[in-house]
């Protein structure tokens, strides 16, 4: 079955190789979890604090997905500082 | 005694007198500061059937006793006064560096009278004030005024609150904005400040900020420092990417306004519009240069960001030499949602600059958005042409939204209709029922369908459609610090209570709310007893916070507002949103409302009883 998977804020890196955006299209096996994916992708589980099937809040990780479901991940709040993270400020004013 | 300066600072622009007062300590421990403090003066004070522009309003700069102190987000100053958007008395909340450098010139409030008779503006330097002259700033934008105004006093480390052309043209969103980018920003303070003549408020102080009990409180902010630092919120959510990070976690709930709330999910299949094009992401990615702390803040949620790299201007047609180029700050996700969602502009650079305009004129953003929006359904309905607006204004139009922050901000053409809010646009249009906000205030970036306790939020905010007087969100979307499903409403009243109260408190306390993001109010409660040498416990913090939200209720009661007006456009509470995560919701208020006065021991009418005036001591400040 096919699932869309979108990938919030730091965790954006873990997206496969040529994913357009903060989105990817992943071919799982039939009642495959949450879980599941967060492992596909090695998304560390705890850093998937808030997850959304279809835009309802989704509380266990076990929850199987269906075929067409869109899965929205984000670490807490969007945490985590990316190695990116802040430009130097010498450009500044 | 400490914590508290232990004197307030009147000053009457009429007379041009300016005294000193001993504070209230009595009205100080049980109101501790702040919000709570400065409405009980208020309330004192301001009859609530005036004209919020006549000389009788009053306005109050009120610290609170952790303001300016080592106490993590200590930055916080409230203006309190009757606000000229829609009547409420408002507590309008900022931070940056002015609150504190208030309280080093010794004075916990700033009370402000009677209007001036040409433009002035006040300068602090610890005991000595000087009402002068500032006919040569009336018509500059914020940064210019602060500019020569530090120039002019020679204290290069001076702080200033000012209005800008917004404020001086009485637009009823107009802010007072402080250290260039800091605002108080809702109801329309900004224009009571202007009706006063008063262009703005250079404070240098040197005193510092007693503590009653040193040791303890050094450990006491040690503590709290630990535990912000901790926190994936507080310490590295909002560091990292800042409020606008938002916009995805609101938009994928299905929450996030689109069209004046004629959607709730910004998607190109759905509204020919991309939520990532004004992401945090995209913010992050392309425009943020660093980001920014308050007064000693150790959260850092502050963005300075920069139009474009190649500086080009393809938006703006400006009147005044302003430099793109230049770094500024902001925006928030509240900005992005208004200036961007609501309108359904997903231009960064249009919704950059227009934020940036905002805070050189001196104007809310959310209330701005929202109006230009609901503008926008008008004009697509036919209720609206271009006679009246003088040029097209569908949803999405990046240079409308551009040049009418601009025309609204002066009143020019039909900017000046803008300048009168979204309520009173739509009802001179004879469409009421298109104004999305409650109180007459526009509502802020979150879908009461989609979030059913926001909307008892809304519904009940003292000041009218706003999320932070009890952000449920908090807990309903972001999980802090425990996730409830948005779409129920069991629980939610009692929820909206505690976190109104709380938020009270907080108000309070002269720190920043976003604390609450990752500590608890039993947190706070060490340092304040800590700083002012009062043994506060948790109960009688959390009973303050109560005492403060009724006194406000009891002051909007006597203003003329009632229970009628506890509620929501019917668009919220009868049209399920269309399509999205969210599709088929609605708000259901009624089922949460009725427990919401039971619980806050309000009657049917939702008029606090005598016994919960009583048991607040709240019987004597109305006689």
């Amino acid at each position: 079955m096919q699932v869309k998977v979108k990938l919030f804020a730091s965790l954006r890196k873990y997206l496969p190789e040529g994913a357009a955006g903060s989105q990817a299209t992943l071919e799982l096996p039939e009642g495959a979890t949450v879980r599941d994916v967060l492992k596909q992708l090695q998304v560390p589980e705890e850093m998937a604090r808030i997850v959304m099937i279809d835009g309802e809040h989704c509380p266990q990780l076990d929850q199987p997905l269906s075929e067409g479901q869109t899965l929205s991940i984000f670490p807490p709040m969007a945490g985590g500082q990316g190695e990116e993270d802040t430009r130097s400020a010498r450009d500044c004013c | 005694m400490g914590g508290w300066a232990g004197r307030l600072l009147r000053v009457n622009l009429s007379d041009g007198s300016c005294t000193v007062e001993p504070l209230r300590m009595d009205w100080a421990r049980a109101f501790i500061g702040g919000r709570g403090l400065g409405a009980r003066y208020f309330c004192a004070e301001v009859d609530p059937t005036i004209d919020p522009f006549s000389p009788h309003n009053k306005l109050i700069f009120a610290t609170g006793p952790l303001t300016g102190t080592s106490a993590s987000c200590g930055a916080r100053y409230m203006v309190i006064t009757k606000a000229p958007l829609n009547g409420t008395i408002t507590t309008s909340n900022s931070g940056g560096h002015w609150g504190p450098a208030l309280k080093f010139a010794g004075y916990d409030l700033l009370i402000i009278e009677g209007q001036a008779q040409r433009p002035v503006y006040l300068l602090i330097v610890d005991d000595q004030v000087q009402v002068r002259s500032a006919e040569h700033l009336w018509g500059k934008g914020v940064w210019e005024t602060e500019e020569r105004i530090r120039e002019e006093v020679g204290l290069p480390g001076v702080r200033i609150a000012s209005i800008g052309q917004a404020g001086e043209n009485l637009v009823r969103f107009a802010a007072i904005m402080n250290d260039l980018h800091r605002a108080a920003g809702r109801n329309g303070v900004g224009a009571v400040m202007g009706a006063k003549r008063l262009k703005a408020i250079a404070v240098w102080g040197t005193r510092g900020v007693p503590i009653a009990r040193p040791a303890e409180f050094l450990a006491a902010q040690w503590r709290f420092r630990q535990k912000l630092r901790a926190s994936p919120v507080t310490g590295e959510g909002l560091p990292g990417f800042g409020t606008a990070v938002l916009v995805h976690v609101i938009n994928e709930s299905g929450a996030l306004p689109v069209k004046n709330w004629q959607f709730a999910h910004m998607a190109p299949d759905e509204t020919g519009s991309d939520a990532e094009r004004i992401s945090g992401e995209t913010l992050k990615a392309r425009y943020t240069l660093r980001n920014k702390a308050c007064f000693a803040c150790t959260i850092a949620c502050g963005r300075v960001t920069r139009v474009s790299e190649d500086g080009r201007v393809r938006h703006a047609v400006l009147t005044s030499p302003r430099n793109w180029r230049a770094a500024e700050e902001g925006p928030e996700y509240e900005n992005i949602w208004a200036l961007g969602a609501d309108t359904n502009v997903d231009d960064m650079d249009a919704v950059l600059k227009a934020s940036f305009l905002c805070n050189d004129y001196g104007m809310d953003p959310i209330s701005f958005g929202a109006t230009l929006a609901a503008a926008m359904e008008l004009y697509e309905r036919g209720y609206l042409d271009d006679s009246v607006t003088g040029r097209p204004l569908c949803f999405g139009d990046a240079d409308a939204l551009v040049a009418f922050t601009e025309a609204t901000a002066l009143r020019r053409g039909f900017g000046d209709q803008l300048a009168e809010g979204a309520k009173r646009l739509c009802e001179r249009y004879g469409h009421p029922e298109l104004f999305m906000g409650s109180k007459g205030m526009e509502f802020p970036a979150y879908d009461a369908r989609a979030i059913q306790g926001m909307g008892l939020g809304y519904a009940t905010s003292n000041r009218g459609g706003c999320h932070l007087k009890g952000y449920s969100v908090k807990a309903e979307i972001l999980g802090v610090p425990e996730k409830l499903n948005p779409r129920t409403t069991a629980g939610k009243a009692a929820l909206q209570k505690k976190l109104q109260d709380a938020t009270s408190s907080i108000d309070a306390s002269g720190i920043c709310l976003f604390v609450s993001f990752g500590a608890e109010l039993e947190d706070l409660v060490p340092m304040l007893a800590a700083a002012t040498g009062v043994d506060y416990t948790l109960e009688e913090v959390i009973r303050a916070g109560e005492r403060i939200f009724n006194l406000e209720r009891l002051w909007l009661l006597r203003a003329g507002f009632t229970g009628a007006d506890d509620t929501l456009p019917d668009r919220l509470l009868r049209a399920p949103i269309p399509a999205g995560p969210s599709r088929g919701q609605v708000n259901r208020l009624h089922e949460m409302l009725p427990e919401y006065y039971r619980l806050r021991g309000w009657d049917e009418t939702g008029t606090p009883t005598s016994a919960k005036v009583s048991e607040l001591n709240l019987e004597e400040v109305f006689g």
